[in-house]
């Protein structure tokens, strides 16, 4: 169905437009989830939006498509964009209005990234979230964190927060690069 | 009054005092001590900003009398602000704006605990989100309260002085009103004896491990934010806050 993956800056460009010849009726359920791994995060382009768990469910009956967006943080900057981003996915493979719900409950958790979405943070330079959000302890000790660049689990937090509200700042005490840690919530 | 003004005067509560305080730490950007912690006080901002705009857009909904979410942020004044008197103090030292941060986070991460179980799904759901976020806040001021007050000479002495400074401001916190134990009674809001107990619980301990001193808890307490009754700093913040909107009031584009 796609010749070459659209970037976000086809995606960009193709804003508003629904190509003549789409046959938008003919795409299936699959398909439509597809189209959504092709979303990045804007943030962490390494990931898709079905990767990091945000689309929560489709709901699709070959003209009208609902999707429901979870964001990942209550002031994550990005929440707009990527809801836009979807849009004009959609609307590049035929699908006119394509609706997009805002929904909080359940709250995002890290836990929904899926496995080949931790890889590729990995990949990325980022490492990806440890264990389980919910045994995450309040006044606790720091977890051990492996770097993603030489694999050592020699490292230290230098900061709670990082580039970004999802990410904390470590530095690895053996290759000693910095890099950012997308933490458990 | 009603139930349901009391709920929506909680609501604004709830996101005045969250968007005061981010409103102060991004009066930070470019002026941190470090890059780090830069970082780190716009990412908390970006938080209480975010959760603020939850609050808002929910409180619009029951208020119901045309004014949207940006609407109550940025043409209310002073008088209709419902912040805690603590999140308007200004940063000062970063030991005062740590101390600030902590005394906060320690009752905004209680509030919102007991809020994910609130008979109100609506902000069940926002607080169950906060309240991730919140703990991640608290983690990060208990440990810089830690670190100064257990660091050197210079440091214990400045976050002892921000206790001291700050703590008119604790009582507030933790002194229930009429909307405090209405929402309480409506199955909304936390039990006031918990969350007073859980404040001083956490603080004590933390300032213990910090070899910082309290002040006591009958000390003579400033309170009034919860009913619009502000000290000088409110009105400076809203004229940088809502400048732009109120001399542009339709510019949706920026």
């Amino acid at each position: 169905m796609n010749e070459r993956e659209p970037s976000s800056v086809d995606v960009l460009i193709a804003s508003d437009r629904v190509p003549a010849n789409a046959r938008p009726e003919l795409l299936t359920e699959e398909a439509i989830w597809e189209l959504l791994d092709n979303v990045k995060d804007p943030e962490v382009p390494a990931v898709s939006v079905v990767e990091l768990g945000i689309i929560r469910s489709v709901e699709w009956d070959g003209k009208h498509l609902s999707v429901d967006v979870t964001p990942t943080y209550s002031g994550c900057p990005a929440t707009e964009l990527i809801e836009e981003l979807i849009v004009e996915a959609m609307r590049a493979a035929g699908i006119r209005d394509p609706q997009i719900n805002r929904v909080l409950t359940p709250a995002w958790t890290t836990d929904w990234i899926t496995e080949e979405g931790r890889e590729k943070l990995r990949a990325f330079g980022i490492a990806p979230p440890q264990g389980s959000a919910s045994k995450m302890s309040l006044l606790g000790a720091d977890e051990v964190i492996a770097c993603p660049l030489c694999g050592s689990e020699n490292s230290e937090r230098i900061s709670e927060f990082g580039s970004t509200a999802c990410k904390a700042l470590y530095r690895c005490l053996d290759c000693r690069e910095p890099f950012d840690y997308f933490k458990c919530i | 009054m009603t139930q349901q003004q009391a709920l929506q005067e909680y609501l604004l509560r709830l996101a005045d005092s969250d968007m005061i305080l981010g409103q102060r730490l991004s009066e930070l950007t470019g002026k941190a001590p470090a890059l780090e912690e830069e970082m780190a006080s716009m990412n908390v901002a970006l938080d209480l900003v975010g959760q603020a705009r939850n609050w808002y857009e929910y409180a619009a909904e029951l208020i119901d009398d045309g004014r949207s979410a940006d609407n109550l942020c940025f043409l209310r004044d002073a008088h209709d602000y419902r912040n805690l008197l603590m999140v308007e103090q200004p940063n000062g030292d970063y030991a005062v704006t740590i101390a600030r941060q902590f005394f906060f986070d320690v009752w905004h991460y209680f509030t919102l605990k007991s809020l994910t179980n609130a008979s109100d799904e609506r902000i069940a759901g926002i607080a169950a989100k906060a309240v991730k976020e919140a703990t991640y806040h608290l983690r990060r001021s208990s440990e810089w309260v830690k670190r100064m007050g257990d660091g050197t000479e210079e440091s214990h002495r400045r976050i002892q002085d921000a206790f001291n400074l700050l703590w008119r401001f604790t009582g507030e916190l933790v002194t229930p009103d009429e909307v405090d134990h209405a929402m309480f009674k409506a199955g909304i809001g936390p039990d006031p004896e918990q969350l007073k107990q859980d404040w001083f619980g956490m603080v004590r301990e933390v300032a213990a491990q910090a070899t910082l001193t309290t002040g006591a808890e009958d000390a003579w307490m400033y309170m009034g934010g919860k009913r619009g009754e502000h000290t000088e700093h409110l009105g400076h913040i809203l004229a940088v806050m809502q400048f732009l909107p109120r001399a542009y009031p339709d510019a949706t584009t920026w």
